[in-house]
């Protein structure tokens, strides 16, 4: 049988080494590359019924007073992110009067529709897509996405200490539970604040949905091989606790390996087929779901298992050191 | 227990037939890829009282193209105690603009003490309607221009019919003419005729309308006094007799929400609370009808990609887990028909992700009763324990799914974020049914094959056939500690 037990520091430096690249830059200034929905600003989705070159859109918008404008090219359409764009001017009556996105729309159009299109359709659509986001609402995002995060984790937290009542000490569990998850969450973070510096991937609120998901799946995983864990205390008494542990992730190891394959699979079938709105949010699940499944495996328990062993005092005082039960096992 | 399985199997199999039929889409070869199938006519069921009636699944903004924005009231000018009354009002204008323009279910909600959600589905002209959500409330007093028999003032105003009435004019403080508009008007309440329990509206201009105001019923005694909102008819009452204090009563046949609703209609226009719009998302037809068209190819490939895993992975049982998951699927959707709970992208998403998330109590279940048939027990043994001892993990990872989703939900539909509310409710539907789905379903149909007969040998479950006595775990911890590997 494998012992994973035994070798639980070498885990811990192994998502350390993993986790630490994507904090630094997180840290470092400009960490998080924020869509509208955190930062304000407007996206338009554009659709031409010709290609259009891209250098040559990115300069209609600088001509058009939004040198600002980041253009991105996926599949058949553009996204155009600019600030957000001058509020519509109304008349005492509050008939609009002026609207820069229409001026927006009727110069594009007027630049890149091919004249027989237009005469055709003159009202053809190319903003075929249109958010935008004030400040006012940007930020109060930010701070209701924190507390989801939060009142997710308590929920968590106090459920698992319910659940797991009858075993010694049912907190931890909900502890090691949440610490994992928030393993999951830094993780998907740190690599989306890389892919952020190095493509320009941004957050939006679909983000967030993306990452409570992972923090979802992960206590999922990690209840699986917890469960186990009660279930074999009750049954071996007289076992050590690394030695129950033990037995209980190899008991659970295929049965978590072949959940995370067949939800990687659907992923990856989305991420693929699903179009190009979602391609973050899936990229999100998929980093999420795949750390989600290591950390249930090699941190949430291993982390039970130092903190049952009275591991954490013996590192504040004397430094790491292997545990003798370890050892003795191997 | 044999007859017992029977029964639930009969009552699955009638379950999936009733949401096949529900799910059934109106085109299927769009679809199906060509397959010339029969179209579904809908539902349209009316038992009782209950009228149900669905054609097709509710499609989000993001999906059947349409415009969310969400309004920002400025509330400035009115006191805190009048403020939600007042946002109350603006909702009220709001949505009698949006019927006006006959888009199909428009949705017009308030949101937190001064903001109002408004969702267009299917509009094309987005500018138009922002324009025509955003202009101010005009309220006005108008008169009959050509004199004709007075109006029951028992009938209901005909909202529609405007022509023949001119807005009154009075002299203003200034000594020159001015409209009689809602710019004089102070405010309107609810109150009680004091001899019957008759409801009746209360109403107050302020001091240069009070001078207008009786200037204008001492004309028009007699004769109707029309009350305009946004050029519609709210109501016209008799003048009784001039009323020259600036307040007075509106009598007639109201019931209590009737007089409720004219009230906040008046004071909507009475001091009008300028909105803007502070977050818009506009998704055109075709580029939502492309993202549903990639969604359901997505969503069958995810389904054929997880069968054929799971057959690899465990044979008769994994075939037991296929039909369990169109069983699944079938109930899923039917319940987002019925429900209907609107489908977004996110939402589609999450439901593709709970077809992966499904098949874990399967799993879960099957390398348990690969375990007990490891530890030498009959299929029949290992079935039933597999069930019984799988179950708390179950559970307890599905509860924790659905607070996730609970939270989600919440933190979506306080946002106004319907995109992650509609996520987290499809993905608290999957995860419920899949629990269903599992415990009964996969079940059922794995007794009835060890009860047929069919499947009794371990290699079936994708477990090679073992001498009873050779332990599970030869090594490692195993020797340390007996009788673990069982």
């Amino acid at each position: 049988m494998l012992d994973l037990v035994s070798k639980r520091y070498l885990f811990f430096l192994l998502s350390a080494l993993v986790i630490l690249p994507g904090v630094i830059s997180l840290i470092l200034p400009g960490g998080i590359h924020p869509g509208i929905d955190f930062s304000a600003g407007s996206i338009m989705t554009l659709q031409f019924p010709v290609p259009v070159d891209q250098g040559e859109l990115r300069q209609a918008f600088v001509d058009l007073g939004h040198p600002e404008a980041v253009v991105q090219r996926s599949e058949d359409v553009y996204l155009v992110r600019t600030f957000p764009l001058a509020e519509d001017q109304r008349d005492e009556n509050g008939n609009i009067i002026h609207s820069e996105r229409q001026d927006i729309e009727n110069a594009l159009r007027q630049r890149f529709v091919p004249a027989d299109v237009l005469a055709s359709q003159p009202d053809i659509r190319v903003v075929v897509g249109y958010d935008s986001v004030s400040p006012l609402v940007a930020s109060e995002i930010v701070r209701k996405s924190i507390l989801a995060v939060i009142a997710a984790c308590i929920g968590i937290l106090g459920y698992l200490s319910w659940a797991f009542r009858k075993v010694k000490n049912p907190w931890r569990y909900g502890v090691c539970a949440v610490a994992a998850l928030v393993h999951d969450a830094l993780l998907v973070l740190g690599v989306f604040s890389i892919l952020g510096r190095l493509f320009g991937v941004e957050l939006d609120a679909l983000f967030i949905t993306a990452v409570l998901t992972v923090i979802g799946f992960s206590v999922h995983d990690t209840i699986v091989v917890f469960d186990r864990i009660r279930e074999n205390l009750q049954r071996y008494p007289g076992e050590t606790f690394d030695t129950v542990v033990n037995h209980s992730l190899t008991q659970t190891m295929s049965r978590s390996l072949n959940t995370s394959i067949t939800v990687l699979l659907t992923l990856v079938t989305l991420l693929l087929f699903g179009g190009v709105t979602i391609h973050t949010f899936v990229l999100a699940l998929l980093v999420g779901i795949i750390a989600g499944t290591y950390s249930s495996i090699f941190n949430a328990s291993m982390m039970l298992v130092v903190w049952e062993n009275g591991e954490f005092k013996r590192l504040f005082h004397r430094g790491p050191r292997e545990p003798e039960a370890a050892a003795a096992a191997a | 227990m044999r007859h017992h399985n029977k029964i639930i199997l009969a009552a699955i199999a009638l379950l999936s037939i009733l949401s096949a039929l529900v799910v059934w889409p109106r085109d299927p070869g769009k679809y199906l890829h060509g397959l010339p199938l029969p179209g579904s006519p809908g539902i349209h069921l009316a038992l009782g009282g209950m009228v149900l009636d669905r054609d097709g699944f509710r499609l989000g903004l993001d999906l059947q193209g349409g415009t969310n924005l969400v309004l920002q009231a400025d509330m400035s000018n009115v006191p805190d105690n009048e403020r939600a009354d007042k946002l109350e009002g603006v909702k009220d204008i709001i949505e009698r603009r949006v019927n006006a323009t006959g888009v199909s279910e428009p949705i017009v909600q308030t949101s937190g003490s001064d903001r109002i959600i408004v969702e267009l589905a299917g509009i094309r002209d987005i500018e138009e309607a922002k324009n025509l959500i955003g202009k101010t409330a005009r309220l006005d007093f108008r008169e009959q221009a050509t004199p004709q028999a007075p109006a029951d003032p028992n009938a209901p105003p005909d909202a529609s019919d405007t022509s023949g009435w001119v807005v009154v004019t009075a002299t203003g403080s200034d000594g020159q003419p001015h409209e009689l508009t809602g710019q004089y008007f102070k405010k309107a309440e609810v109150g009680f005729d004091p001899n019957g329990n008759r409801p009746q509206i209360y109403f107050q201009f302020n001091d240069e309308g009070a001078k207008m105001f009786a200037e204008v019923t001492q004309r028009l005694v007699g004769k109707p006094l029309g009350i305009f909102l946004d050029n519609q008819l709210l109501t016209a009452p008799i003048v009784q007799e001039p009323i020259t204090g600036g307040s007075g009563v509106i009598r007639g046949q109201f019931t209590l929400d009737q007089a409720k609703t004219l009230v906040i209609q008046l004071n909507a226009g009475a001091l009008p609370v300028p909105v803007r719009v502070i977050q818009e998302r506009t998704v055109d037809a075709t580029l939502g009808g492309d993202s549903v068209r990639k969604s359901v190819i997505a969503g069958e490939l995810a389904l054929v990609v997880v069968a054929i895993f799971m057959i690899a992975l465990y044979r008769v049982p994994g075939v037991m887990a296929v039909v369990a998951l169109a069983v699944y699927t079938l109930l899923t959707l039917a319940i987002f028909k019925l429900w209907p709970v609107t489908l977004t992208l996110a939402g589609i998403a999450g439901f593709i992700l709970s077809i992966g998330m499904a098949v874990d109590a399967n799993i879960l279940v099957f390398e348990r009763m690969r375990e007990e048939l490891r530890a030498g027990k009959t299929v029949r043994a290992a079935m039933e324990a597999g069930f019984d001892r799988a179950w708390s993990s179950i559970r307890d990872s599905n509860v924790s799914t659905l607070i996730t989703c609970a939270i989600l939900y919440w933190f979506g539909t306080s946002q106004g974020a319907s995109i992650i509310a509609g996520f987290a409710l499809t993905l608290a539907i999957g995860v419920a049914v899949s629990m269903f789905s599992a415990v009964f379903v996969t079940r059922s149909l794995l007794r009835a094959l060890v009860n047929f007969g069919a499947a009794t040998h371990p290699e079936m479950f994708g477990v090679p056939r073992t001498p009873p006595a050779a332990p599970a775990a030869p090594s490692g911890p195993a020797v340390a500690a007996p009788g673990m590997g069982r």
